[in-house]
């Protein structure tokens, strides 16, 4: 027990000396100074219920992604069967229960339309995107693979983290946190940002643009009764629209969507000087737009934001060159807002705030100062309370409790963890543990001296035969936190995370160093009597 | 100097000749819990049940004007509002609960929210927001049921380790400690109405952690003693454990009470529900090494040589030399 070969020593001193040292940025920002620039600075993250801030959780529908597919599916398979020569006819299509479905006149045309369809059902490499199945001989059935559902949907996840990330960097000053969960959801963490409303605005609209062609032949009665003619929908007029509350018939095919925009800028209308929001397509935009408009002279078209029509404005001439004018009673802010997440590009879904936490910055600093407060008087009563209780062996064990506080900061700001309002719990109950391992063998050592064993002996006795049960008790907290950790959510996370940090630092200081210091001891003075 | 020691040398406590009325109380104790927990049920916070809870303070007033703002949200038509305390006299936590069957409305939540802030502001320009937390029906659910899971898999977890490291008998007589502890933490928060959130079951899943420590320390010493003392009865041997950890127990006990103290003092108004489960564990769990995790070894029929490892040959052969070598 006295044999501390020298590399050993070395090498302990060495380890804490670094990880005390990466824990003085994170001590020195934590106590309100300023840590020179100039230096490597890593530290601990403050979570936002100490820093300030809000999270949101968006969740998509994932049942969307069945939708669009079965749109764009159903655009496909018109557009191939009709250019084929000779035309497939088909008929009587529906994409009721997630599939698409349709009649062909003979038996005779559904090889045909299988050969034909081929090419849209494989996905890439040997994978098959979709199912086709024909059912009472002349209807084919296709429906999408549960592999090409979760693709999509896990596309339309990662395009859609990378729209909030344009959104959010468009209006500066945050250092957002943007993170893809599970399958189908989103965490944005927004340091400093209080006012959880803007967020939500900002990240919230789909910002989905269309433009289609109002169905003229619709009867007014039945659009007001909500019964849409075949091929049309009924969609209602936005809230700032001037037909608020009524509905519009428009073509459900055919139309433009916003994906080929190249700008979007807030401004007025030279007539009415009204905001408005001026957009901008790209080639292949400006080339569908002025076909659309060419065909369309006279008649009115609908432009659709979120499935709400802001406005319907008939084509008085073709529209070239691929600008055009986005009006639907705007406020400025409005149509600002609506121009930032045009210009940033749709959400591939609909994202619903299914959580948000917000915290102000004021109640985080008071957090953190009371935290500090309790840490800091717990700390200095066990320091005390160790020193009356141990004498010299209480003076190490308070050694290896200050090593402790510093190498947890240490650790958590190497690996760049985040110290949370529970972290900061966590911390003062390891503080209260910390001491546990020393306890035990202070208690063993007192023991092993009453059964009249020499000191040298009572002390290795008390380090060898506690060390079983402080590995033991404290493998099962590693468990306990370790578990606390996986199925734990944000702020709990981090208590799991100081508690399991804790544990390991507090074993290794209570128990390899301060042996290094009580060999180091007994070496040099070889006592007959110690006091224990 | 003198040092101080706050259990004397030597003691003799016959801890275990009371096990038979301690092990009554605590199943009347541990059934009263459940039946608490049924009956009058937890107080979930938001994390658990959905809907929102707004941290609000009242800038420059001495106090909240609670039954005017319970007036302002309840005319929302979400429900009547909980007010509670919160800090300083003119702090507030208000929680509103989801309605039932909201499941399937995962933004009413939000929506709920956004209402009661702007009315809130609107109505009271000297409020400040603190914080805000909206969760909705399915993310509520997800949490309760993770959190349950967490629990669950720690209690099994930790006893096959036991089992592994000791044998099956500690390991059950753990897995009842903790559930010993664990029913009556519910018990104590079915009957306070504190409210019980995530936070709370990083609380319990603590108290497991040092509830353990304790019956560990104690069981590390039962299997040691049962080595040294082959002839001693199994009571016996447990209380003679008993006492030879007893100083250690103490002082652990102590040093996390001296650092919960100051926590539940002066700590963060939002860590104080935290802070008091854990304080609590730390009675319950010493109670629960010593009365629940230890007789039941007796009634579980442990053996005095359950950890006596069987010698082969060549031990035997070494052992024999080595004694031989010893005793000239």
């Amino acid at each position: 027990m006295l044999d501390f070969p020298r590399w050993k020593k070395l090498w302990l001193w060495g380890l804490v000396l670094f990880v005390s040292v990466a824990s003085l940025p994170t001590i020195v920002s934590l106590s309100g100074g300023q840590w020179p620039a100039s230096l490597p600075s890593p530290k601990v993250n403050l979570g936002l219920d100490l820093a300030g801030g809000s999270q949101i959780l968006l969740e998509a529908d994932p049942h969307q992604i069945v939708t669009q597919k079965l749109e764009t599916m159903e655009e496909s398979v018109r557009t191939k069967l009709r250019q084929a020569s000779p035309a497939v006819r088909i008929g009587d299509i529906s994409t009721k229960d997630d599939k698409l479905s349709f009649m062909v006149s003979s038996p005779a045309d559904v090889d045909r339309a299988r050969e034909l369809l081929t090419p849209l059902i494989n996905g890439a490499g040997l994978t098959r995107d979709w199912t086709l199945s024909v059912v009472d001989e002349t209807r084919i059935v296709l429906t999408p693979t549960p592999e090409s559902l979760a693709k999509g949907l896990d596309q339309a996840m990662d395009s859609a983290k990378d729209v909030i990330d344009r959104r959010i960097n468009a209006i500066g000053t945050l250092e957002p946190t943007i993170i893809r969960q599970d399958t189908d959801r989103i965490v944005v963490q927004a340091p400093g940002q209080q006012n959880p409303e803007a967020l939500k605005k900002l990240i919230g609209q789909t910002a989905k643009l269309e433009f289609k062609l109002v169905d003229m032949n619709a009867l007014p009665s039945d659009v007001a009764a909500g019964k849409a003619p075949p091929g049309s929908e009924i969609l209602p007029y936005a809230s700032s629209s001037r037909f608020a509350g009524q509905s519009i018939a428009v073509r459900r095919l055919g139309g433009i969507k916003g994906d080929n925009l190249t700008n979007a800028q807030q401004g007025f209308d030279q007539q009415t000087n009204e905001p408005v929001v001026n957009i901008t397509f790209d080639q292949q935009g400006a080339d569908k737009f002025a076909r659309l408009t060419t065909e369309n002279v006279n008649k009115p078209f609908a432009i659709i934001l979120d499935g709400k029509v802001l406005s319907a404005p008939n084509i008085n001439e073709p529209i070239r060159g691929g600008q055009a004018q986005i009006a639907g009673g705007f406020t400025v802010d409005s149509a600002n807002e609506l121009a930032i997440a045009l210009r940033s590009g749709a959400l591939p879904v609909d994202l619903k705030v299914i959580e948000q936490r917000t915290v102000n910055p004021e109640l985080g600093k008071d957090s953190i100062r009371s935290g500090l407060i309790a840490l800091g008087v717990g700390t200095g009563l066990i320091l005390l309370f160790m020193l009356v209780t141990y004498g010299r062996f209480g003076f190490y064990a308070d050694g290896a409790l200050v090593l402790n506080v510093l190498m947890i900061l240490g650790v958590m700001a190497v690996l760049n963890a985040t110290l949370t309002l529970p972290g900061l719990a966590g911390f003062v109950l390891t503080i209260g543990a910390a001491v546990d391992a020393n306890v035990l063998i202070n208690e063993r050592i007192r023991e092993e001296r009453r059964r009249g064993r020499r000191v040298l002996q009572a002390v290795e006795t008390g380090y060898k035969e506690a060390s079983r049960a402080i590995y033991d008790a404290n493998i099962t907290n590693v468990i306990a936190a370790t578990l606390l950790f996986l199925f734990g959510q944000g702020p709990v996370k981090g208590f799991a995370v100081v508690l399991v940090i804790g544990v390991i630092t507090s074993v290794f200081t209570a128990v390899t160093i301060t042996r290094m210091w009580v060999a180091g001891w007994l070496r040099r003075h070889r006592p007959s009597e110690i006091h224990i | 100097m003198k040092l101080l020691k706050l259990v004397p040398d030597n003691t003799n406590i016959g801890f275990l000749q009371w096990r038979l009325p301690f092990y009554i109380v605590s199943l009347l104790l541990i059934s009263g819990s459940w039946a608490l927990v049924l009956t009058n049920g937890l107080n979930l916070g938001v994390d658990f049940v959905g809907g929102q809870m707004i941290r609000v303070t009242f800038v420059g007033q001495p106090e909240v004007p609670v039954a005017k703002m319970r007036k302002e949200i309840s005319a929302l038509g979400y429900g009547d509002p909980i007010i509670q305390s919160y800090g300083g006299s003119n702090q507030a936590a208000i929680r509103v609960k989801l309605p039932a069957g909201s499941e399937q409305k995962p933004d009413l939540a939000n929506t709920m929210t956004s209402k009661i802030v702007d009315t809130l502001k609107a109505d009271h320009p000297k409020i400040r927001i603190d914080g805000i937390d909206s969760v909705s029906g399915k993310v509520s659910s997800e949490l309760f049921s993770k959190g349950l899971m967490a629990l669950g898999f720690a209690m099994v977890a930790i006893s096959i380790y036991i089992w592994i490291r000791f044998e099956w008998q500690f390991g059950v007589g753990a897995l009842f400690a903790l559930f010993h502890d664990t029913s009556l933490t519910l018990g104590f928060f079915a009957l306070t109405q504190l409210e019980f959130d995530l936070n709370i079951v990083a609380a319990i899943l603590t108290i497991i952690g040092y509830s353990l420590n304790d019956t560990i320390v104690v069981y590390d010493r039962i299997r040691e003693n049962l080595k040294k003392y082959r002839k001693m009865p199994l009571p016996e041997l447990l209380d003679l454990s008993v006492n030879e950890t007893l100083a250690r127990t103490v002082m652990t006990s102590l040093t996390l009470l001296i650092a919960l103290i100051p926590l539940l003092i002066f700590g963060p108004a939002s860590l104080f529900g935290l802070a008091a489960a854990i304080t609590l564990g730390i009675f319950i769990g010493t109670y629960s090494s010593i009365y629940m995790a230890a007789p039941i070894l007796i009634w579980m029929g442990v053996k005095s040589d359950s950890f006596v490892p069987t010698e082969t040959r060549e031990d035997r052969q070494e052992r024999l030399a080595r004694e031989g070598g010893a005793r000239p």
